[in-house]
């Protein structure tokens, strides 16, 4: 068992009456990291965590959580865990304070050490100013920041957020952006969202489901240059085609070419790199060198929207 | 402990702050003081050798009261918490199984006495009124709040149960109140079925909650009677407890 691992979960399959909504998917979250798991709705995600918190159990697989097993030592585990379900729900009869306190003390935290932790992720979260207002009547956002406080209130090693920004406006979804952020340093935190450049933003990690499967797991940056690969370079350029041609076959980096007539003397040319690399400068230092009048010369840049609609697209995994 | 009286508080808190809570106790106010006026216009015309305490249990009002009261009650505790969620948030703590039923039994318990606390000025105005003091002696109304209590152990436990099985607080009221009226309605049973077996008829005679009742309300506490209540309460609190676990098992 790798001691710095916070998650480890082989081959979890999840099985409901008729249909299988996790298929044998396996990962590990170390410590201090802030992990995204992205997907369309519908890929796993939400019974994926709600499995790692303790409250469905899995259908055969093993998931670890600190190095207890999320079955047998469940109760080890709850405890050890700050987990907010999606939609978060809340009492909505109770006050900000109470309910925070309420869920301090289920938590197993004493009297005086739930005060202040109560004191504490309220200001964390910027509850102060509404400790006292019922939970019924605060707005999304700030109900949004009750769940994130109640998640964190007992200090927990795993936070476990199920859509922490669903249904905000954009403000307010940065400011649980920022929240979540903060964390990074003391807690390793689980996400989930179909938002992606929120996953961009806050993970170091990402892992990409669907349909039960985990189809990639990478840092952003890496994922990027995945599909890099796949990016092509447009340029144009004043000369005879069978000269462009002939110069792009013998430059090694370029993969595919596609040379094709624009207006008047220029060719418009859709070179594909090896590896992803950069070839803007070589272009234009063989433009300079033949003399020829370079008009555009861009990169199709491949964002993470591109891997994930990619991925994410049935039937093209094995494309990838 | 720490975590059952925490849950505790909590679940009588939303029993007295929600516009329910004192619904209820607004409409059996309402039943208790109806059922006295019928009670005393009749003792006013037609002297009766009973004590008033036996008396009340026979308007029938009382298990008026009993059979519709419980099931709203006790329709929220978990039919509530799983539509909306909470259940979720609440079963991710640790917190164990066994606590979250005793806590919300509990509540459902002391919400359910409170509910009741009217009758005991009603037999105070008897009292006041009538200078005889051997009309309610404390024994007597000991026998008949043990007897309300016991009665409301086993049907707020049998509402337990039918919330827990469902996520709708109309389902859940609707199965209580059919459990609830079938196992009262079995005691009627037995004097219907007097022909056949004997076996049949004496544990039918079990299940006479209007007649045990009355006895308690005469002060007489049967150890039967007592045993009957308490195991019945544990086996549906018990029944609780599992489908709360299965969750565990799907």
């Amino acid at each position: 068992m790798n001691d710095n691992a916070m998650i480890e979960v082989s081959n979890l399959t999840k099985r409901y009456a008729g249909r299988t909504a996790v298929a044998g998917i396996s990962f590990t979250v170390a410590r201090g990291e802030i992990v995204g798991l992205l997907g369309p709705n519908g890929a796993g995600k939400s019974t994926t965590m709600r499995i790692l918190a303790c409250y469905l159990p899995a259908t055969s697989g093993t998931v670890r959580v600190a190095g207890f097993d999320v079955f047998h030592q469940s109760a080890e585990v709850r405890r050890r865990i700050g987990y907010m379900p999606e939609n978060n729900p809340l009492y909505l009869e109770m006050r900000v304070r109470e309910y925070l306190k309420f869920r301090a003390r289920l938590k197993g935290l004493g009297w005086r050490r739930s005060r202040e932790r109560v004191s504490t992720v309220m200001e964390q979260c910027g509850l102060t100013d509404v400790g006292r207002r019922i939970i019924g009547q605060l707005s999304k956002g700030y109900r949004q920041r009750v769940g994130m406080a109640d998640a964190l209130v007992h200090d927990p090693e795993l936070i476990i957020l199920d859509e922490p920004t669903i249904g905000l406006d954009p403000h307010q979804i940065r400011t649980v952006r920022q929240l979540i952020k903060g964390l990074a340093q003391a807690h390793t935190v689980l996400i989930s969202t179909h938002i992606l450049p929120e996953a961009e933003m806050m993970c170091n990690r990402m892992l990409i489901m669907y349909d039960g499967k985990i189809l990639a797991a990478d840092t952003p940056e890496n994922l990027q240059r995945l599909v890099a690969g796949k990016s092509q370079i447009i340029v144009e350029l004043a000369a005879p085609a069978a000269a462009l041609r002939e110069c792009w076959s013998q430059v090694p980096e370029i993969e595919y070419f596609d040379v094709s007539a624009s207006e008047g003397e220029f060719q418009r040319c859709a070179l594909t790199p090896r590896d992803g690399l950069d070839l803007r400068p070589v272009i234009f230092t063989l433009a300079l060198q033949n003399g020829w009048v370079l008009r555009e010369l861009t990169r199709n840049r491949h964002s993470l929207e591109d891997i994930y609609v990619q991925v994410t697209q049935p039937g093209e995994e094995e494309e990838n | 402990m720490r975590i059952f009286l925490t849950l505790t508080r909590r679940e009588l808190a939303a029993f007295f702050f929600s516009v329910t809570g004192y619904v209820i106790i607004a409409a059996v106010t309402l039943l208790i003081g109806w059922s006295f006026v019928v009670l005393m216009t009749n003792l006013g015309s037609d002297p009766s050798p009973l004590p008033v305490t036996e008396l009340f249990y026979r308007t029938y009002f009382f298990w008026l009261i009993v059979l519709l009261a419980t099931p709203i009650i006790t329709m929220r505790l978990f039919a509530l918490e799983k539509f909306t969620g909470t259940f979720e948030t609440l079963m991710t703590t640790p917190v164990s199984d066994w606590q979250v039923v005793a806590a919300k039994f509990t509540a459902a318990i002391i919400f359910y006495t409170v509910m009741w606390l009217p009758m005991l000025g009603c037999l105070f105005i008897v009292r006041h009124f009538t200078d005889q003091p051997g009309t309610l002696d404390p024994g007597m109304i000991g026998g008949i709040y043990l007897g309300v209590f016991l009665v409301g152990c086993l049907f707020l436990s049998l509402g337990c149960f039918a919330s827990a099985l469902t996520r709708s607080q109309m389902a859940a009221a609707m199965i209580s109140f059919v459990l609830g009226v079938s196992l009262f309605a079995l005691g009627f049973l037995a004097q219907a079925l007097t022909t056949t077996a004997q076996w049949k008829t004496q544990l039918l005679s079990y299940f006479g909650l209007f007649d045990q009742m009355n006895d308690f309300a005469g002060g007489v506490v049967d150890t039967r009677t007592l045993i009957f209540y308490v195991s019945l309460t544990l086996l549906f609190l018990f029944l609780t407890l599992r489908v709360v676990e299965s969750r565990r098992w799907k």
